[in-house]
């Protein structure tokens, strides 16, 4: 009897406490929301084939940035990862029953669902276009549209990454298997401990921030507007004192991910294990301290720019190290290309280019040159989709023989992972040029001296698409035809692995015990 | 409660911010509005607000010593309804004050108002949850968890009465 045999009413599912099968309801409910958000890049990739803005208007081209940007942050992205994966495998990797607080696991899915509604309602109403920055005053007096109704739904699906941050906290804390000390627990285990800190420390402060714009909207007093007396700037504080501690709830998971994945088909335990712990821990401490960089031109004073800068800089060394000790892990070991290893490496790859871009523009100088510009979109893409949404699918593979008892067919998984990391670096790898070149992003139209650059990034987001859609069909097909999969398919450590895949309601037929440290490859 | 309590603070965070960036840009706008507070009522309300923490406590060490909590539960609430009385009769009569602002002073209204608003609006929920409490007394009962969260919003008044009452006047 598995969890998934447990009951098959829909009303079963949805009213479910198994932290299980709230990680399918999440599943299904992100899966949607990337095929939304991906409509909208499809659809900015067309228009900005030609340099003319042919295909839709200036105000729909904004409209259509912001929903972009919007649903692939919020609504896919941040609970992408945590959400989903780290729902199914946290209390399992940890040898517990279930979360701490079942009941609340149910509720911020609940909660996302209604957060997405409103989004949705705003994008049916006729969109909102102030991108997902939301910056003062445009957002506050001049923006047309329904920006009300979509920082009510940020707002609300806030709420829901604050309770499964308190979950994953408490979670770790209290219900962790007799033996298993925090040394021993998995990387994969760390990074969402991590994660969940940020998630409970930025997103108060980012639902505030986004309730005063709202209100300053509706009642016309100056916080944030310099017309009333406010100062945008203070926004802006906000906003990426939030933002960018946010980018590391995109990306702490993606490292869990990798750390998992690398050694198991490397065959080695994974290399300076209490480093790549710390480094965790670092990153989400500095994470906290270096929003300025977003900052660089916007008038706030130059010294603060300095210590931003340097402080971006210093955030860069854990990343590093964790670089290093991943690369590390693969010397002389016997590695062999799976589907999941090989989005594992394409995420240690495109990280890597992604936070070394990072630096680029972490420099003052260069900044002035690069701010706005496709520069930036190519080094964040690089980060968010190169880096996590690679390592999100990479765990969809690792751990799909767990989640739906089935084996997927590998040769097309292997395709579909070198097509999309193809595809991806046809996308944005030209963007980094058109950057550098000057070409600032958000605008519907180009000089037609761009075309060559843009209209290889529009083929390439074609191929992305393509290699989006394959998962999508040969995950659904194994579902019901997949070859069944034993419980530990890939010979890997960890407690996840010792349990019949599917897992039972309760996770285990005899609560686990732990005698070892994580990553006994040898 | 504690990882709870943390979110809770920066929830605050942008608000209290907001006001200190006020002040360091609008002076004399925030004096002048701050002047208009009911400074007497403040003070009473504070001291009420503390009073209300000290009951809770009392209740919390009569669970624990296996006494009936009941008493100080009820008291703890009604000092609780006794400072949202207070403080509506406030907010109803500055109201066309704040109304006609402009300016800083109106920034000055606005945070006022969110601030403790959002405050009261803890309050209403922590007051419901001790009513609970009191109602259902029985020993193993939350009633710790519940007095840090009821600390916690005596704590956030004891920030905002400065900032609203006393710093622009006296400062
Ligand atoms: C090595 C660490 C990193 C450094 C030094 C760094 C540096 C920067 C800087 C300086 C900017 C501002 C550029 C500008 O607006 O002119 C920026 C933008 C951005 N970065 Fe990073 N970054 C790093 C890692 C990340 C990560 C891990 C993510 C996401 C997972 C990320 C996502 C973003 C996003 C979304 C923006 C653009 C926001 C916007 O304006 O819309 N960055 N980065
Ligand atoms: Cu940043």
């Amino acid at each position: 009897m598995s969890y998934l045999t447990e009951g098959f009413t829909l009303r079963s599912w949805l009213t479910t406490r198994d932290h299980k099968r709230i990680a399918v309801l999440y599943m299904i409910a992100i899966t949607a929301f990337f095929f939304v958000g991906g409509a909208a890049a499809a659809l900015i990739r067309l228009e900005l084939a030609t340099p003319a803005g042919d295909l839709v208007s200036a105000e729909t081209y904004n409209k259509l940035f912001t929903i972009h940007g919007v649903v692939m942050v919020w609504f896919f992205l941040i609970p992408s990862i945590p959400s989903v994966l780290g729902n199914f495998l946290v209390p399992i990797m940890i040898g517990a029953r279930d979360m701490a607080f079942p009941r609340l696991n149910l509720a911020s899915w609940y909660i996302y669902v209604l957060g997405g509604l409103f989004t949705l309602a705003a994008l049916i109403a006729g969109g909102v276009d102030t991108g997902w920055t939301f910056y003062t005053p445009l957002s506050t007096q001049f923006a047309e549209g329904n920006v009300i109704l979509v920082i009510v739904g940020v707002f609300i699906v806030g709420f829901s990454s604050i309770l499964t941050g308190l979950n994953v906290i408490v979670t770790v804390h209290r219900l962790r298997a007799p033996g298993l000390t925090w040394f021993r627990l998995p990387l994969f285990i760390w990074a969402h401990y991590a994660t969940a800190l940020i998630l409970l420390l930025a997103t108060p402060v980012l639902a505030m921030t986004l309730t005063l714009v709202a209100l300053e909207r509706v009642f016309g007093i100056g916080i944030f507007d310099p017309a009333l007396g406010g100062d945008p700037l203070l926004f802006q504080h906000l906003f990426w004192f939030y933002s960018h501690p946010a980018v590391y709830i995109m990306v702490l998971p993606a490292m869990g991910v990798a750390s998992e994945i690398i050694p198991c088909f490397a065959r080695r335990p994974v290399f300076g294990y209490r480093f790549m712990a710390y480094a965790i821990l670092g990153i989400a401490t500095i994470g906290f301290l270096v929003w300025g960089h977003h900052m660089f031109v916007s008038g706030q004073s130059m010294y603060a720019g300095m210590v931003f800068s340097m402080l971006s800089f210093l955030v860069a060394i854990p990343s590093a190290i964790k670089v290093f000790n991943w690369t590390a892990t693969l010397y002389k070991g016997s590695i062999v290309f799976t589907a999941p290893m090989l989005y594992a490496l394409g995420f240690v790859g495109l990280f890597m280019i992604g936070g070394l871009t990072g630096l680029y523009l972490a420099s003052l100088a260069l900044d002035v040159h690069l701010t706005d510009t496709y520069f930036v979109i190519a080094h964040f893409h690089y980060i968010m989709v190169g880096g996590s949404v690679m390592a999100y699918l990479g765990a969809i593979h690792f751990w799909w023989p767990k989640i739906s008892g089935r084996l997927y067919p590998e040769m097309l998984a292997r395709i579909a992972a070198l097509t999309i990391f193809f595809g991806f670096n046809l996308t944005f790898f030209p963007q980094y040029l058109l950057g550098w070149l000057g070409m600032p992003r958000r605008y519907h139209e180009y000089p037609p001296e761009f075309q060559v650059l843009n209209l290889l990034s529009s083929a390439g987001a074609a191929v992305l698409a393509i290699g989006y859609l394959l998962p999508l069909c040969y995950l659904g097909w194994s579902i019901f035809y997949g070859k069944k999969a034993p419980p530990n398919p890939w010979g890997a450590t960890g407690l996840e692995w010792q349990t019949a895949s599917p897992p039972p309601q309760h996770n285990f037929e005899d609560p686990p015990r732990v005698t070892r440290a994580p990553y006994d490859y040898a | 409660m504690w990882a709870f309590l943390a979110t809770e603070v920066l929830f605050f965070g942008p608000l209290f911010f907001g006001y200190v960036h006020g002040r360091a840009f609008q002076p004399e706008a925030f004096a002048s509005a701050s002047h208009h507070m009911h400074v007497v009522l403040g003070t009473l309300n504070t001291a009420i607000l503390l009073t209300s923490s000290f009951t809770m406590a009392l209740g919390l060490r009569a669970s624990q010593t296996d006494r009936s909590p009941r008493l100080w539960l009820w008291l703890t609430v009604l000092l609780g309804l006794a400072f949202l009385g207070i403080k509506g009769y406030e907010y109803t009569s500055e109201w066309s004050e704040a109304a006609s602002a402009a300016g800083g002073e109106a920034r000055f209204y606005f945070l006022y108002y969110a601030t403790t608003g959002l405050h009261a609006v803890h309050l209403a929920i922590g007051i419901a949850i001790v009513s609970w409490l009191a109602l259902r007394a029985r020993r193993e009962m939350p009633i710790e968890v519940t007095g840090l969260y009821w600390h916690f919003i005596d704590i956030v008044w004891v920030f905002l009465y400065p900032m609203f009452y006393l710093l622009e006047r006296y400062g």
